[in-house]
């Protein structure tokens, strides 16, 4: 078939292998099957997974991107094909992952006129994307697509989405794949900042004693890390990395804070509320890191480098701002910057690590962070972790310690339940010789479960990890600690029997329930050639700490939970602190 | 929680696609700012729009929206302006109740203000004028003591003075 004769949907597909699309993941429907055809017809390379709902599609491309560094794309029907995929963009968007996500749509002479699975996705999804498009002619097919991915990889990344009327895909094509971009407002410039604005960084940096490197995820995506090992080895200045930052800089480094904020080590967050000096490389700053905003390293010298103009000021106030991509800017700033004279500073924050290490409860039952450490030990640290969100994602955050970026994977920004499966399966499909953990806990699991089926149908070597406490545990730790023990809605009761459930799709399923067999069992599913479930039953009531409470500043982490008496009735609550002077660090 | 709640002009260069208005006006609306008016037309070249918008907010709202209104794909340049640093004019139609008693004293205050008289009937008279807001107010204000029976109003459109970009 000459190019001149393809349609739409043949050109759509052509130019996203064209443009370097690798894999797809997706579901069809009425107004999708131009498009699944011209799948049929002219798709060589690229690979297609159906999952089995549109939620775990675009989570799985999520995973997938997070894992590689490459986007992947989405292929969905019309209405609520596309809806279903509406959790899955926010969580891209909110995470600066790039993802081309297509949909099918009603033809044009329908729109706006209630057709059967007719949504208006392109005005639905507005403030979720990064950028979007509904196609009006066939013939403008090629240059969108290179434009979706254009504007999905550069500069801050995000999801793009092509709302593609069904007529549209039947249409002649008649342009040819080679097409022109035509954006004359998007101006992703990787350096946004001049000669002015390095030296004064390097002058702030070389005035400070008690400086604190924070690095996120837009490090990762410029991979930097080499970079910010120099900047930090360098100043001799420590590191705290975000949820999304994680492995940027290795945990295992003796600079390394670990992670900051609401669930961060005490000893970072510390760090952070006594620096003189606080250097942020690629982190966005959000309200689970600042505490309270105002108070964010108040008497502290601020320094914000961000591709994203629009990150400066939105909830801290920086002294000096650098808009560019975070590995360029560490390299025009490092030939700067002299040894700093940081020992004391060093000297203190090992008290800090000393007066408030990181621990977990090892008696009485089985405890989430025991399992998570031990899955960091059998791996040497070295699995690519995708977490689902609550509990247990704190946990393997605090508790499994990366030294590489692309290796953990979590909905930080969206927060999205039922993440951690798809995601895994994402990545296990840009990595497969690897071992890819899913973390997740009863609750997130279940709402995106069905992606089992795509897990077994591809023999993916997926763990999944299931931090089984019968509870929305997260929820329950606040109504805990903020709601004087009302439990409102957080009893998973009736939870089937995740083993079976695990068999039932053909994988195997193992269950854990004594301290004693963490290691043979968990051994036992990595070892597995295929994918594993493994049913952990861990103690129903365990709180994540430490912990920044919502709407106190990093100088109130909370360290560990206010013991109650026993059988305290509900709605009355013991104020006495667990251990004299341990409450605050 | 907003004490500096001032009006500010905005100027917006755009891409001519579908759905950068909405786009735009969802950046406003998310952060609370209520726009005044908005005015949307052609810009001198090509595929590309004007739009002018009078918003009213606080000055760190105003600094994000404007941040979040650049990064818009569709977004070639968005600015604030000064009142000083631009001419700003609009238009207003009104049309006023009169009967022969009342018109020549509509007659006189339109001719204070070089409004023009672009219909007459009977019953009512609708005057046209054009300056700055603040012009237009004070003539429709003086109006008011008649009875207003429609006002329509274009917004305030606004160009940079000399070399600077609007």
């Amino acid at each position: 078939m000459s190019e001149n004769q393809m349609n739409g949907a043949e050109a759509l597909i052509q130019s996203l292998e064209k443009i370097g699309i690798e894999i797809m993941f997706g579901l069809p429907g009425g107004s999708a099957i131009p498009l699944f055809d011209a799948l049929y017809k002219v798709r060589r390379k690229m690979k297609f997974v159906l999952v089995r709902h549109e939620q775990g599609a675009a989570h799985e491309a999520d995973g997938y991107a997070r894992a590689t560094g490459k986007p992947a794309a989405v292929l969905v029907t019309s209405g609520p094909g596309a809806t279903n995929t509406v959790t899955g963009i926010m969580t891209a968007y909110m995470d600066s992952v790039p993802m081309v996500v297509v949909t099918g749509q009603s033809v044009r002479g329908m729109l706006g006129k209630d057709a059967f699975q007719e949504a208006d996705v392109f005005n639905l999804t507005m403030p979720i994307v990064k950028h979007s498009y509904l196609v009006r002619s066939a013939n403008d097919i090629p240059r969108i697509v290179k434009e979706a991915y254009h504007i999905a990889t550069t500069g801050r990344p995000g999801p793009v989405l092509i709302d593609v009327p069904k007529d549209v895909g039947t249409e002649a094509c008649t342009v040819g794949l080679e097409a022109e971009m035509n954006l004359p407002g998007y101006k992703p410039e990787p350096k946004g900042y001049g000669p002015e604005t390095i030296r004064q960084i390097a002058e702030a940096l070389a005035k400070s004693r008690r400086p604190v490197i924070i690095a996120g995820h837009g490090a990762v995506l410029s991979r930097a890390e080499n970079e910010l090992r120099q900047l930090a080895e360098t100043l001799d200045a420590p590191v705290a990395t975000t949820l999304l930052g994680k492995g940027v800089f290795p945990d295992s480094h003796r600079l390394s804070l670990q992670g900051l904020g609401m669930h961060g080590t005490a000893f970072a967050n510390r760090a952070v509320v006594e620096c003189d000096l606080m250097i942020s490389v690629g982190a966005r700053l959000d309200d689970r890191i600042l505490g309270v905003p105002g108070e964010f390293c108040k008497n502290a010298v601020k320094i914000h480098i961000d591709i994203d103009a629009a990150e400066f000021g939105k909830l801290v106030k920086p002294d000096i701002r650098c808009r560019g991509d975070a590995k360029a800017v560490l390299q025009d700033l490092l030939p700067l910057l002299k040894r700093g004279d940081t020992a004391d500073w060093l000297k203190r924050i090992e008290g800090f690590k000393k007066k408030w290490p990181m621990g977990y409860a090892k008696k009485g039952g089985l405890h989430p962070p025991q399992v998570i450490d031990a899955l960091n030990k059998l791996t040497g640290g070295k699995a690519i972790m995708a977490t689902d969100v609550g509990q247990h994602q704190m946990w393997a955050w605090q508790f499994y310690h990366c030294d590489k970026p692309w290796q953990f994977i979590s909905s930080g920004g969206a927060g999205t339940m039922g993440f951690g499966l798809p995601a895994a399966i994402g990545a296990q499909f840009g990595r497969p010789g690897e071992t890819v953990i899913a973390i997740v806990g009863d609750g997130g699991f279940q709402m995106t479960m069905n992606e089992l089926a795509t897990a077994a149908i591809h023999k993916l070597p997926v763990k999944i990890i299931l931090m089984n406490n019968h509870y929305l545990g997260m929820v329950r730790q606040w109504q805990d600690m903020f709601y004087d023990e009302r439990y409102s809605g957080v009893d998973l009761e009736g939870n089937p029997d995740f083993v079976d459930l695990a068999k039932a799709y053909g994988i195997l399923g193992l269950n854990l329930k004594r301290a004693a067999d963490i290691p043979k069992v968990l051994k036992k599913a990595l070892e597995h050639p295929g994918p594993a479930l493994v049913n952990v039953e861990v103690v129903h009531h365990e709180e994540v700490y430490p912990m920044v409470p919502p709407g106190k500043p990093l100088e109130e982490t909370v360290l560990c939970h206010p013991r109650r008496k026993p059988g305290r009735p509900a709605g009355r609550k013991n104020s006495r602190p667990a251990k004299a002077g341990a409450k605050n660090a | 929680m907003n004490k500096d709640i001032s009006a500010h002009n905005l100027s917006i260069y755009v891409a001519n696609r579908p759905g950068a208005l909405a786009r735009i006006a969802q950046t406003f609306s998310r952060r609370g700012f209520n726009i005044e008016s908005l005015v949307v037309s052609p810009g001198a070249t090509g595929d590309f729009s004007r739009m002018t918008i009078t918003a009213k907010g606080d000055e760190a709202g105003l600094e994000q929206i404007i941040m979040q209104c650049s990064k818009l794909v569709d977004v070639l340049a968005c600015r604030e302006h000064t009142d000083e640093e631009v001419v700003a004019r609009e238009l207003v139609l009104v049309k006023v109740a009169v009967d022969s008693g009342h018109r020549g004293e509509v007659l006189q205050i339109a001719d204070h203000f070089h409004a023009k008289t672009v219909d007459l009937s009977e019953k009512s008279i609708v005057l046209e004028a054009t300056g700055s807001s603040e012009k237009l107010d004070a003539m429709v204000d003086l109006l008011r003591k008649f009875k207003i029976i429609e006002l329509v109003r274009t917004g305030k459109v606004i160009m940079a003075r000399g070399e600077r970009e609007t």
